[in-house]
């Protein structure tokens, strides 16, 4: 390695006449592109097989393509119309030019399945007159297209295509938080019968809070239980807390729908015990009661595994100079005990809330139609619907909330503390 | 460049799986169940006999537009056909995610040479799509949970304090919609005048939330029979082949309620470029004789004209099928039949809506 | 452990009425996993014990759900599946995360919370929004409905923990010993072998245990990116569960819940070793 020695003055050199200053920035310099290097292709692949996805679902989030890719020249001449009462024939004649090109070309669908998100009947309006105007050759092409459907001379069609005739919208987040665009384009709640997702969206928050608090409230007395053990029975029960860590989520799940359905084991011992007559089985499941037990017991190890890391430092001797000092065992445990434990209570509420929040399966499984979570509407829009901007609109609202609450974590706990069992 | 090697390396790998599992195989896309059961053994063990080819089934007709827009957008489509409700049928080909199929060229003629385009039941063909079946939406009961009269009409199913019991019905406003009206004495012919209307949709939802407290919502349709079989129900909408199947093959003392049966037509779609891979089959899967041995199997009326002669009896119980039928006389008395157009306009709209109208 | 000396009256019956508690906690954790198994070999179609059950009537109980599971081509081919997903995903993931790791603990690593917030984000990121998110980019690359795919997907969600096992082995790690192999003359190379490599094996197996399983064990990507080629054990158990609920999933189950028990053993086994090397560092 290199050695000192003292020269000329104050500085000092290593051997081969390098100053020390330079020669440690050096040294460095060289640990720190190793240690860059050694992240990197982890770093690089994550870019690629994680955030850029998540990147592309944002874009697809305010991404409105549609009506301007496959109705381009309606798109140019409906730039120039002011809104208001019926664009003149200009406008009818490039629409008429794109909805047939667009029929031939099979497009027009896509256009037609955009916009009727927007308004009710916008589908067979574009598809009947796009085959119809397969036929027409020549104007005028207002009364032509108004002869064929008279919703041509409704105003409100006219300024959804115009609305929706840029690249990007804001339409997807509008309805996801329960709003829309009004006829004059300014923005108003939807109507009462059908708004839904804000609603849904507090629904996870407070059930992922109940769910979280419970596991406190189960998980903080096994943590204590586990720390103050002495080690070889702790580790033995610690097996009874990482057995279900270890177990497969949908395993978990099956074992409460036939533990709580109503012909299932809970209920059959009540019956069999006589608490609960026959016809008045219990609905455990499919319901509110259904994913609050299910996931509390699925996500109930991520708060003890943190709460026992933090109490297994916190060394007896405390307690017991407290009590020496003629605390009761209550009051020594509220003053001197339990304000050390915070940090893990913390630690594990940010995370199993963090946890909750995003959960799909099991609330998909055994919530019915209470008991669901704002992540179902994401999959709904995702498979059934085939709302894709919609479902990326709600997800990045969900995404935003965890990182906010994963920051704070960040903040409180430091990720790289974060331990696993 | 690490990475691209990774992917190459990844990409030869499983190229070397998809080789072996694509070879004569045709990947068909329907809706499982008892249904498919059918399918099998009409069409497909037929094809494969004759053929060698092989016939991987794939039960994600739920999601068949949705899969079908995936595949298409990634340029990568693995389904070779697939079976659709004729609504979605006709978004798939605006969408130009199915290739268009020209029926007298691609399909063969009846036994007595009648054309397809004459022989499939009139209106039912469509540019991209080939009917199969006539099915019917209709709900049943288990007669086991009623000691006294039994319940015989829609107006039964929503009247809670005659025929008490859980209801489970599918999480869709399709259907739903029409027999609330129904129920509330909307005359067949009237219904989709009434739902065009705010006040129609109103009074739909108003008679829907009479029973809501009572309704178990089912999304697949093998759920029903199962829920009508664990007693969890007393009524339970469904396919009406699906509740034959449970009665006939599994002994299940279930019942039809006929009335207000919505009916419709269900067949086959071609992803896009997959023409060339399964005319051949479709061909043969979809010719008179196939269609009538399906009834075999499952009690849909063929959608073929010349097929109706050939329907005989069960395959393996040996009773006549006909009265089974959706399209029979006396089923078919107070019979609708399912609005495609006002389902592809409204469709988004009402589900909005229902999706609401459940959260609440 | 008796409650200390010095308690009160009171306290021993809080003491006793803590553990009692602390047992129903424990029941609530392990019950439901013990129930199932019993549950797989009803003879019965149902999902609950039968009366033979009960009185231990051989008749109530039989392996036609395991025989079920055994005969099916169906799940058969979904273990091939998990299996070859979980086990080049797990080699990715490890490969990828160790090499991490070790630049991560490295003190001279720039923006280093930073850096480790955005490698563990795949297990914060809820599962729907990654696999939606995958989903669109992936077909963009013709991604979607290959194994391809699935392994990367399922590599991305494997890293976290490799890399927080990893960095944690490492972190409890004493240079001093690596410092000691040099000034007795050993290359970097031979000290990485056998000094740093024999001290964080452990953390790196388990690791890759928790990569495996995760892969094992997911659902929600899988179902929005793989096509019926490429159905895993929970995609399978997903759409049984959806539909009807049979007694082959019960037996599934138990299944799984083995392999977990084996897993968790070769991490206990892993532990005893590291604390067992680690009981010879002088801290």
């Amino acid at each position: 390695m290199t050695g000192l020695a003292a020269t000329s003055g104050n500085d000092l050199t290593t051997a081969d006449g390098v100053p020390l200053k330079v020669s440690l920035s050096r040294a460095q310099r060289r640990n720190k592109i190793k240690a860059v290097l050694l992240v990197a292709p982890l770093f690089l692949f994550l870019l690629v097989a994680f955030i850029l996805p998540i990147f592309d679902m944002l874009l697809r989030s305010i991404d409105s393509a549609e009506v301007v890719t496959h109705m381009p020249n309606t798109v140019r001449a409906i730039s120039t119309w002011n809104g208001e009462g019926v664009p003149e024939e200009a406008v009818f004649a490039a629409a008429a030019q794109d909805l047939a090109a667009g029929s031939r070309a099979r497009t027009i669908g896509k256009v037609a399945s955009r916009l009727n998100y927007e308004i009710g009947g916008m589908r067979s309006l574009i598809m009947k007159t796009a085959r119809k105007a397969k036929k027409l050759e020549s104007g005028p092409y207002k009364a032509a297209l108004i002869g064929m459907d008279k919703r041509w001379a409704k105003t409100d069609v006219w300024q959804l295509i115009k609305r929706e005739s840029g690249s990007y919208t804001l339409s997807y987040y509008l309805a996801a938080v329960d709003h829309k665009y009004a006829a004059d384009g300014s923005i108003e709640a939807k109507p009462e019968n059908l708004q839904i997702y804000v609603n849904l969206f507090f629904r996870t928050m407070w059930m992922s809070g109940l769910i979280t608090l419970l596991a406190l409230l189960l998980g903080y007395p096994v943590a204590f239980l586990l720390a103050t053990l002495p080690m070889r029975q702790s580790n033995l029960l610690m097996i009874l807390v990482l057995l279900p860590f270890w177990t497969s989520l949908l395993v978990r799940t099956t074992t409460w729908i036939a533990i709580l359905q109503s012909q299932g084991v809970l209920n059959d011992l009540a019956v069999w015990a006589g608490l609960i007559t026959d016809e008045n089985r219990l609905q455990l499941i499919y319901n509110k009661t259904g994913t609050v037990i299910a996931m509390t017991h699925i996500l109930l190890p991520f708060m003890v595994l943190p709460l026992y890391s933090v109490m297994k430092t916190i060394p007896p001797t405390y307690m017991r100079a407290a009590r020496s000092l003629g605390a009761t065992g209550f009051t020594a445990f509220r003053r001197v005990y339990f304000p050390q434990t915070l940090s893990g209570i913390g630690a594990g509420s940010i995370l199993v809330f963090i946890l909750s929040i995003g959960y799909y399966i099991t609330p998909a499984l055994v919530g019915g139609q209470s008991g669901r979570f704002i992540t179902n509407f994401v999959a709904y829009h995702m498979q059934q619907s085939l709302n894709w901007g919609l479902a990326a609109a709600i997800g990045s609202l969900l995404l935003a909330t965890v990182i906010v609450f994963y920051l704070l974590y960040n903040r409180l706990v430091g990720v790289d503390n974060m331990k696993l069992g | 460049m690490n990475k691209h090697i990774k992917v190459l390396g990844m990409a030869a790998f499983a190229g070397a799986f998809s080789a072996t599992a694509m070879a004569d195989s045709l990947t068909v896309v329907s809706w499982g169940g008892a249904y498919t059961a059918s399918q099998k053994s009409a069409y497909h063990d037929p094809w494969t006999k004759k053929t060698g080819d092989t016939i991987v089934n794939v039960d994600k007709a739920q999601a068949g537009l949705a899969g079908l827009r995936a595949q298409v957008e990634a340029g990568n489509v693995t389904w070779d056909l697939v079976d659709m409700l004729p609504s979605e049928a006709q978004i798939a080909c605006d969408e130009g995610l199915v290739d268009i199929i020209n029926h007298d060229q691609d399909l063969a003629a009846s036994p007595d040479g009648v054309a397809p385009s004459k022989d499939f039941i009139a209106g039912s063909l469509s540019e991209c799509f080939v009917p199969q079946i006539v099915y019917s939406n209709i709900i049943a009961f288990n007669t086991t949970m009623f000691s006294g009269k039994q319940p015989s009409t829609m107006k039964d199913v929503f009247d809670l304090k005659g025929f008490p019991g859980k209801r489970s019905l599918q999480k869709k406003p399709i259907n739903n919609l029409e027999w609330a009206l129904m129920a509330d004495g909307v005359p067949t012919d009237k219904v989709y005048d009434m739902l065009r209307t705010e006040e129609g949709v109103n009074r739909a939802f108003a008679k829907l939330d009479t029973i809501k407290d009572n309704v178990i919502w089912w999304e697949e349709g093998a759920q029903p029979p199962q829920l009508l079989a664990d007693k969890e129900v007393a009524f339970a909408s469904g396919y009406n082949g699906r509740i034959f199947n449970a009665q006939v093959n599994e002994k299940q003392p279930f019942q039809i309620i006929w009335d207000a049966q919505v009916f419709e037509i269900d067949g086959w779609v071609v992803p896009k470029g997959k023409m060339s891979k399964v005319k051949a089959y479709l061909s043969f899967a979809t010719d008179t004789q196939r269609l009538a041995d399906q009834a075999k199997y499952i009690s849909y009326g063929p959608a073929r004209v010349s097929s109706a002669a050939l329907v005989s009896t069960h395959a393996t119980t040996g009773i006549d099928m006909k009265p089974h039928m959706p399209t029979y006389g006396p089923n078919f008395k107070t019979a609708l039949h399912k609005n495609d157009e006002f389902w592809a306009d409204h469709l988004d709209e009402l589900t909005e809506r229902f999706n609401a109208w459940l959260a609440r | 452990m008796a409650p200390p000396p010095y308690a009160t009256t009171t306290e021993r019956g809080w003491h006793y009425i803590f553990r009692f508690l602390c047992g129903l906690i424990f029941l609530f954790l392990i019950g439901p996993i013990l129930v199932i198994i019993p549950l797989s070999f009803n003879a019965e179609p149902y999902f609950t014990f039968s009366e033979a059950m009960v009185v231990l009537d051989p008749a109530g109980y039989s392996l036609r759900w395991y025989e079920d599971f055994f005969t099916s081509d169906a799940w058969l081919g979904a273990i091939r599946n998990s299996f070859i997903v979980a086990l080049f995903s797990t080699i990715l993931a490890t490969a990828l995360g160790t090499l991490a790791a070790l630049g991560m603990s490295s003190r001279y690593m720039p923006y280093r919370a930073t850096v480790m917030a955005v490698l563990i984000s795949p297990m914060i990121v809820p599962l729907i929004i990654s696999a939606a998110g995958m989903f669109f980019f992936f077909s963009k690359y013709q991604l979607t409905q290959t194994y391809t795919g699935v392994i990367l997907a399922h590599t991305a969600l494997g890293i976290p923990f490799v890399v927080i096992t990893v960095t944690a082995t490492l972190t409890g790690f004493d240079h001093t010993f690596t410092r000691a192999a040099a000034s007795l003359g050993a290359s970097p190379v031979r000290t990485f072998f056998k000094v740093v490599l024999p001290l964080v094996t452990p953390g790196v197996v388990s690791g890759a245990l928790f990569a495996f399983i995760t892969s094992f064990d997911e659902v929600v990507v899988v179902l929005f990116i793989a096509g019926p080629e490429q159905r895993t054990i929970p995609i399978q158990m997903w759409s049984g569960i959806r539909e009807e609920i049979s007694p082959t999933i019960l037996a599934v189950a138990t299944l799984l819940v083995l392999v977990s028990i084996a897993l968790l053993t070769i991490l206990e086994l892993l532990r005893r070793r590291a604390e067992r090397l680690r009981g010879l560092t002088p801290n």
